[in-house]
């Protein structure tokens, strides 16, 4: 790490544009990540967030455009979906082990940080969505990564704990200094984690601050008015959390819960 | 020509790799690959048969191309990779039958490539065997982890860094060499029992990928030693004999795991 520049980019691609079978799927996009901050895209289904992403992972040869990775910058990426045949006997700790020659210490205490240390010899074809996911996360971070690159990280989980992966997305940036790219369709709920939001729709659409592009007319025509409602519209006013286990825990003030707006 | 022991230790031989290539056959779903490639291994003979040159390494070399060719045909065609193997396939088991039926004067003894023979296994074919059958093995062992990053994710492992392309190719070649080696034993159409039977019946009582691959070798050891033994016995032919020795192995598993979960 240099410690001559205060936020040195992790990634920069440039006019990035992307051709499938003479359609149009990136259309000179710009997408810049630096150090310690949240990037969130978001855009409705096939308008070419994954492509971008795999774009930068460099998954995908751009036909038009440039990439720029930081060097020996370590990425960490959870995708989409990960279906692994129940033929193939697994447990979550040979599973983190295939990421990264770590001892047992490392891969428990990464288990731990995203709060699945339960599941450690369970079989990873046996997971909910949501501990797999959780699972997915850890197997990225101990890879001690530079850059999160998380598609759709809440696939597959229920309401709740998509608020609570959410923020426990934004402890892992505040807790190893990291850049995070994260893929998601819904503004709302990445919100509260985010630094910088990237509306995308083939061409970006617009771009900024959360608050600033939920209520951009680009993002307000792209998703409806409904889309640019107060948050209120899914605050609950629970007074505690659940844990991973279903147990009730105190509320840790991480995410307001207030009242339902009329 | 009688039943020897060097002919039996020959026989042991090929499911010792084929077993551990099983698993991954299982775990990739790729039991059609594995038929197609054994199918195109007919057109092997009749190639070796015309150039005069070693029958296992005509079918090792044709199961090769075949492969390399599923493999690339795969990422340039909008087919369904079931119909595109299907297609390949039985046209390739038809050009070898096609090609071994022109040679008039050829004393061919097709039932026995069809279905095996391990009375046709000769001295040459020994060295073949043990060579192909080790070399697969010591391969295996060095791409174990590369394969088994692919196969828990695809994506995953070439963000990572892994060679998939590199990687599956290999798994084509050994699964062309293990074929050609225990071709003799068990037939063109009977191979890939060799292969998914024995990691199917091991798969109730393994907890981790090495144990499943180690238990797939030696039941499906046990089932060429017992459908040996009753082929001697009962003069019965050698690869249905030991095909039906796997099937009533995997029976017995099945009954034994259902049996477990009570």
């Amino acid at each position: 790490m240099t410690l001559t520049t205060a936020a040195p980019a992790l990634a920069e691609l440039h006019g990035i544009t992307v051709r499938y079978n003479g359609r149009t799927v990136l259309d000179h996009v710009d997408l810049l990540v630096e150090r310690g901050q949240i990037v969130t895209v978001i855009g409705p289904n096939g308008s070419g967030k994954t492509t971008l992403a795999r774009v930068l992972l460099g998954l995908v040869q751009p036909d038009k455009g440039t990439v720029r990775r930081g060097n020996d910058i370590v990425i960490g990426y959870v995708p989409q979906r990960v279906n692994i045949d129940s033929t193939l006997p697994l447990s979550v700790r040979r599973f983190l082990k295939l990421a990264a020659r770590r001892d047992g210490v490392d891969i428990v205490g990464a288990l731990t940080e995203v709060g699945t240390a339960h599941l450690l010899d369970a079989d990873i074809s046996s997971l909910s969505g949501g501990e797999l996911q959780r699972v997915l996360l850890a197997r990225a971070l101990l890879r001690d990564p530079d850059l999160l690159v998380l598609d759709e990280p809440t696939q597959g989980v229920d309401f709740a704990g998509q608020i609570a992966l959410y923020h426990l997305i934004g402890e892992i940036r505040d807790r190893h200094g990291c850049g995070v790219l994260t893929i998601s369709h819904d503004l709302h709920l990445v919100m509260a984690a985010t630094d910088r939001v990237i509306c995308l729709n083939h061409h970006i659409c617009c771009s900024g601050e959360p608050e600033s592009v939920r209520i951009h007319p680009e993002y307000v025509a792209l998703f409806g008015p409904k889309a640019s409602e107060d948050l209120a519209i899914y605050s609950h006013c629970h007074a505690h959390n659940h844990d991973l286990a279903g147990n009730v825990v105190e509320g840790d003030g991480a995410h307001q819960h207030v009242d339902h707006q009329p | 020509m009688t039943f020897s022991g060097g002919r039996c230790s020959a026989g042991w031989v090929s499911p010792l790799a084929a077993g551990p290539l099983g698993c991954f056959v299982v775990w990739r779903r790729m039991s059609y690959f594995g038929a197609s490639i054994a199918h195109a291994a007919l057109l092997g003979v009749a190639l070796g048969l015309i150039l005069g040159i070693d029958l296992t390494l005509g079918i090792a070399l044709t199961g090769v191309v075949f492969a390399i060719a599923i493999v690339f045909l795969q990422r340039h065609t909008r087919l369904a990779s079931d119909t595109l193997l299907g297609i390949l396939a039985h046209a390739a088991l038809a050009a070898g039958l096609v090609a071994i039926s022109s040679r008039q004067g050829l004393r061919v003894d097709l039932l026995g490539y069809l279905f095996g023979d391990i009375l046709a296994v000769s001295q040459a074919d020994l060295v073949w065997i043990y060579l192909g059958g080790g070399l697969s093995l010591a391969v295996l062992a060095a791409v174990w982890r590369g394969l088994l990053a692919i196969t828990v994710h695809e994506e995953l492992a070439r963000a990572e860094g892994v060679h998939v392309l590199a990687i599956q190719l290999i798994f084509a070649l050994l699964l062309a060499i293990v074929i050609a080696v225990s071709m003799k034993i068990v037939g063109v159409l009977l191979i890939i029992s060799l292969l998914i039977i024995p990691a199917a019946a091991a798969r109730p009582f393994a907890k981790t990928p090495e144990q499943m691959a180690i238990l797939a070798a030696l039941i499906g050891a046990v089932a060429v030693a017992a459908g040996l033994g009753a082929s001697y016995h009962w003069d019965t032919p050698s690869g249905p004999s030991v095909v039906m020795a796997a099937f009533a192995m995997f029976l017995a598993s099945l009954a034994a795991a259902s049996f477990q979960r009570r």
